[in-house]
Parts: structure tokens; C-alpha cells; sequence
């Protein structure tokens, strides 16, 4: 599987999400400057990492959402390619309208970094088949903009079509429905605030979110 | 020219930062204070002199693209001389 990462200036999960992407592909993922316009012909997957891009200015994620590189993954989930977004790269994917719904300021208003359990909601998509019978998880958070908000309709169409793929067992932000983490309606493109990458080797106690990484290599 | 664009979060949206600046201002001793919401101001200021009509259309495009995420926030343009 070829992947790629992007870098955004106040990337600071983008070395993380590489070394979860080697251990679980075997292969260095590419690192893609956010002024680069197009990924690395035969790319199947490509991460958003967290961090806080462009000093989270505007708004979270706003910035990075209108830069040259996103045109590209847009181009690039838009022929089908794999997109996941962590964190703020959730914000992003939500700012380039390639996900619905936004993410806004924390309830309490906290920035909140712990590990939250997670209930896998769709374990039957590119980003979680390798849960298996697995019906929940437990990854880190860090974020202060992670409350999920959109409108009714379009949570009981997310819920309605099982585009929920995470939720949250001990809501930590006030995120609507629980929502931690969904897919657009193809099934390429993921989002979620939690942080798969550092639950991803035993050396770092915790392998939660190593699951993640598996399914995409047996979907790409 | 100058545009004064003023963003803030829809009425149904959960204002997080207005909920903690009217607690704040309960504890001031402000007790007539039923809700605060809080926002952006950004000022634009624009080249030339265009009339006001083809200002005011050119910023609000810069809202739909990216001073505001209208997903949950509304705008509002004012083009001063």
C-alpha cells in the first residue's frame, strides 16, 4: 500500500501517523508539503494529521481546508482514493465540506487530552473491519475544538446510513449523538477526533487504535 | 474601502464562549444579563473605488469561501467609505 501524509505548518501529529503507517504497511509513507498540488502518483491512502494547522487561526481547520494540497485529496477521494483525517485533520476535512457537520469549541470549554472508550458503531467500513466482533475500543483525545455539530437532518442521515463509525462512551466535548468519528457516503473518507496513531504499538501501552491502521491495509 | 464583516454562530448553535462571558458578567454583579454570544470582526480593506454594491458582493464571496463556515456560522457586511 502506498500512503502519503500531509504536512501542514502546526502539523504536529504528521511524524506520529508516519510511524504507525510504516509499522503497519512496512513502507514510509510520503511526507506532502501543503503546498505541494498533487500527491505521489499510485497513492491509496492519505492521512490529515493532527495538530493544530496554521495556528488553528479563522478557525480550526480553515486554513488548511483552502490549501493547494487539499485540492489534490480532494481530486484524489473523489476518484475513490482513501482519505483519514485525525483530529484537526478531521477539522479540515469537515472545513473542505469532503465530510458534514463542523467541529467547535469544546462544551467545557477544556482542552481535553485522556483516553476515552470508544464505541465502534460501523465496523464494517475501510477504516474499522479489522475490529472483527470487537464492539468497543479505548484511544486518546487532545483536542479543544472536538464538539460535533450539524444539523438534525444530517445527523439522522449520518445515523440512518451507519456513517457513524465511532462514538463516545463518556461524551468528553458534548459532540452531538456521541460522535466521535464518521465517514462520507462512499465510505472513503473518514474522520475522527481520536488519536489512532498513539494507540498503535505496544511500546506505547495501548493498541486501540491499531485496528484502524490494519483495515486500511487490507482495504487499499 | 473598507468592509467590516461581523461572523457569529447561528442562533440554534451552542455558544460555548457567550455561555462562560455571561456567567462571568452574573458574577460581575450584571444580573439583568440573559445570554451573551460572542463573534468576529474582520475588516477588509479593499483597493481602488469600487461602488459599493460590487464591494459589497466581492466580500460576501469571501464570506461563502472562507471568513465564515456557513455550515455553522451566519455573516453580516457593512461597506464603509
Amino acid at each position: 500500500m502506498k500512503s502519503a501524509v500531509v504536512v501542514f505548518p502546526g502539523s504536529n501529529c504528521d511524524r506520529d501517523a508516519a510511524r504507525a503507517l510504516e509499522r503497519m504497511t512496512g513502507a514510509a509513507p510520503a511526507m506532502v508539503w501543503h503546498k505541494d498540488t498533487e500527491l505521489p502518483q499510485g497513492t491509496d491512502l492519505v492521512v490529515l494529521p493532527g495538530g493544530f494547522s496554521y495556528g488553528d487561526y479563522l478557525r480550526s481547520g480553515a486554513m488548511a481546508a483552502r490549501s493547494p494540497v487539499v485540492r489534490a485529496v480532494a481530486a484524489h477521494a473523489d476518484r475513490g482514493g482513501l482519505v483519514l483525517g485525525i483530529c484537526n485533520g478531521f477539522q479540515v476535512l469537515t472545513e473542505a465540506r469532503l465530510l458534514p457537520g463542523a467541529l467547535t469549541r469544546n462544551t467545557g470549554l477544556r482542552f481535553v487530552c485522556r483516553e476515552v472508550p470508544l464505541a465502534i458503531a460501523n465496523a464494517n467500513t475501510a477504516f474499522t473491519r479489522a475490529y472483527r466482533e470487537a464492539r468497543d475500543t479505548v484511544i486518546p483525545v487532545a483536542h479543544g475544538d472536538g464538539r460535533f455539530v450539524a444539523d438534525e437532518s444530517a445527523l439522522d442521515r449520518l445515523e440512518g446510513e451507519g456513517r457513524v463509525v465511532f462514538r463516545y462512551l463518556n461524551n468528553p466535548n458534548g459532540s452531538a449523538r456521541d460522535i466521535a468519528g464518521i465517514v462520507n457516503d462512499r465510505g472513503n473518507v473518514m474522520g475522527m477526533m481520536p488519536h489512532p496513531e498513539r494507540a498503535s504499538d505496544a511500546a506505547l501501552g495501548r493498541l486501540g487504535g491499531a485496528p484502524v491502521f490494519q483495515s486500511l491495509l487490507e482495504a487499499a | 474601502m473598507k468592509a467590516i464583516v461581523t461572523v457569529g454562530l447561528k442562533p440554534g448553535v451552542l455558544d460555548v464562549q457567550g455561555k462562560a462571558v455571561a456567567g462571568a458578567l452574573h458574577e460581575l454583579g450584571f444580573a439583568g444579563v440573559q445570554d451573551a454570544r460572542v463573534g468576529k470582526r474582520i475588516e477588509i480593506q479593499l483597493e481602488g473605488d469600487l461602488d459599493p454594491a460590487t464591494a459589497e458582493a466581492q466580500v460576501r464571496e469571501m464570506c461563502e469561501k472562507l471568513l465564515a463556515n456557513t455550515v455553522i456560522e451566519s455573516y453580516r457586511v457593512e461597506i464603509a467609505r
